[in-house]
């Protein structure tokens, strides 16, 4: 701590490029290990595994030579690169969120990355890559307490637990999800046996191979979101999960595009939910699909009462009255009509589709990036028409779904004003969360000391 | 026709302290454009479905697939001259409405202030007639904004001025 604020420059831990190199290296070792015992083997091609390996390596020694970063009271300055030198400076009064990221590698060696996000950006614009634990955590609460103008020495404030995930919960609830699917697969077997007996042996087989592609995906789920917890903290959602490899993200409240809660047929019964986000701009995804946007668990499983809290907090206000489409809209899904409901009020709107799964979705008006009315064949026919209401991202709209045609105008009409109303307001609007005040973009900074 | 009744059923909501904006369509060239498209497509087609079928079947063959070509020019002219009229784009004061389609009717309402970009593209075909498209971009994926079939100059124009007030009425995301 003492030494981050003499305010000189640091390197990186030095096991750093054993841990970004890890994989890589780890890959071509194992290769080099199966071509050495199989019948692949051709002894003379280790020759180039192993200088690849080699490469890989110094290039991650390399680029932790000439890497540094410094914190002086007001920025935090990274510079990377050999050949093209890259200097960031990220200035503290910016910073939107501090991620801790431990992948598997780095956190048996007690190591953790930290992810500076600024106001505005859509992508991490800071990684440091790796600390420390301890290092990692104190920088953080360093950057995060002269974001609030306060003293760098001051610790962190706490954080409020919302919410945590039990892993049997966890595990049955992943295990219940793929379980529609097996029953499918079942149930198409047994179909399959009893037409046409001729051909079990091949779909037996193809199912066999079905269900061990299942297993790397449940694999992914638990392993991604075990210990799962959910935290109010003063600068937003706190997210903490992992199981090898652990990451706590921060999301702040402002950068909440849309929430959804998705009921799947197996989980109702039980009484289980889970929740998503979709945030305009996260970390770790720099522009692979467009400008970085991402779909987050809120809540991989959980009552439904909780999930109406934190859908609450992360909005902010009350759910809007929700309506019901005409009875003739069940000539036009037939096998949604059930679920099909939407409202909105003044800031928000809600909308509710899905046939076998149930998905609400949950949106502040003043994200909405356009309204649409969209009117089918059929829906002329019934006179309807469907009206979305359309947040940042690749499919992130609340549906007013088969509305009445002669309202749906008019609804268009009131969700465009309402929006612009929402859009003028929204300095205002926020979630005062228990601690203190939300961040405001622009805090005075205190002088460097 | 119903549509014209539904669209002008829209407008008519005026917003409040502004006077209700005039709805614009594309140039009048777009149909031309169209026109010349579909005539050329179903043009090759119908020497490629002639030559074929006569080589194959004779003269009478020839004829009625060449008949069939036509038809299907006329059947995709009259599709495309509905799809021209539906276009249609009203400047208010704070959104742009676009509305398009015929079989799925489309109307979409972008504010100024939620546009990222504005895309002026005009293809080999739009040129020679001397039309351009503006597509406004936001940052969600599904409102889509594209006037196909614009004078270059009223293109120019718009874009311009989309410029302007999403500069000025900009929001945060």
């Amino acid at each position: 701590m003492t030494r981050i604020a003499a305010g000189g420059w640091h390197r990186l831990h030095p096991a750093s490029p054993l841990v970004r190199s890890g994989r890589a290296t780890l890959g071509v070792l194992v290769l080099i290990g199966i071509s050495a015992t199989g019948e692949f083997g051709r002894s003379g091609s280790h020759l180039y595994d192993g200088i690849l390996a080699t490469v890989i390596a110094l290039g991650a020694v390399v680029n932790w030579l000439v890497t540094r970063w410094k914190l002086d009271g007001a920025t935090l300055c990274i510079e990377t690169g050999l050949l093209r030198r890259d200097s960031r400076q990220l200035p503290v009064a910016r910073i939107q969120a501090v991620d801790v990221a431990r992948p598997f590698l780095a956190r048996a060696l007690g190591l953790a990355e930290l992810r500076v996000r600024l106001a505005g950006s859509s992508h991490a614009d800071g990684r440091l890559a790796y600390l420390t634990e301890q290092a990692a955590l104190d920088l953080r609460a360093r950057l995060l307490a002269a974001h609030h103008g306060l003293d760098p020495a001051t610790p962190e404030p706490d954080e409020a637990v919302l919410a945590s995930v039990p892993a049997g919960r966890l595990v049955g609830s992943v295990l219940a999800s793929s379980a529609s699917l097996l029953l499918a697969l079942l149930v198409a077997e047994v179909v399959v046996l009893v037409t046409w007996p001729a051909v079990t042996a091949a779909t037996g087989g193809m199912l066999v191979i079905w269900l061990l592609s299942l297993a790397p995906l449940v694999w992914r789920r638990v392993s991604t979101e075990y210990g799962f917890t959910v935290a109010q903290a003063p600068d937003g959602i706190r997210i903490r999960r992992g199981l090898l490899g652990t990451v706590a993200e921060t999301v702040p409240q402002r950068r909440v595009q849309a929430v959804r809660m998705i009921e799947p047929l197996l989980w109702r019964p039980l009484g289980w939910c889970r929740l998503e986000i979709d945030v305009a701009g996260s970390p770790g995804r720099d522009s692979a699909d467009g400008p970085g946007r991402m779909r987050k668990t809120l809540l991989p499983v959980g009552h439904p009462d909780l999930a109406w809290q934190l859908m609450r907090l992360v909005i902010g206000g009350a759910p809007p009255p929700l309506s019901k489409p005409p009875r003739r809209a069940r000539w036009k899904a037939p096998l949604s009509y059930h679920f099909l409901a939407a409202g909105h009020d003044g800031a928000t709107a809600m909308g509710v589709t899905g046939r076998i799964r149930k998905v609400t979705t949950w949106l502040p008006l003043e994200k909405a990036q356009s309204v649409r009315m969209v009117t089918g064949p059929v829906q002329r026919h019934l006179s309807l028409a469907t009206v979305h209401v359309d947040a940042a991202g690749r499919d992130v709209r609340a549906q007013f779904r088969d509305w009445p045609a002669s309202r749906a105008a008019r609804l268009l009409e009131e969700l465009a004003a309402r929006s612009r109303e929402a859009r003028r307001r929204v300095p205002e609007r926020g979630v005062p969360p228990p601690a203190e005040p939300p961040a405001a973009p622009q805090v005075p900074v205190p002088p460097p000391r | 026709m119903h549509l014209g009744r539904r669209r002008r059923g829209l407008y008519r909501l005026p917003m409040p302290g502004s006077p209700a904006a005039v709805p614009k369509s594309p140039s009048p060239r777009l149909w031309r454009m169209r026109r010349a498209q579909v005539a050329v497509t179903a043009g090759v087609v119908a020497l490629a479905a002639g030559t074929g079928a006569g080589l194959a079947a004779g003269d009478a063959a020839a004829a009625a697939a060449i008949a069939a070509a036509a038809l299907g020019g006329l059947a995709a002219l009259w599709f495309a001259r509905n799809r021209v009229r539906a276009w249609s784009y009203t400047e208010r004061d704070e959104d742009l409405i676009v509305a398009r389609g015929v079989l799925v009717r489309r109307l979409s309402v972008v504010p100024y202030g939620r546009m990222q970009f504005v895309d002026v593209t005009a293809g080999p075909v739009e040129r020679a007639f001397q039309l351009a498209t503006v597509k406004l971009h936001t940052a969600a994926a599904a409102s889509d904004a594209r006037i196909p079939g614009l004078e270059r100059a009223e293109a120019a124009r718009l874009r311009d001025r989309l410029a302007e007030l999403g500069e000025a009425t900009a929001a945060g995301l």
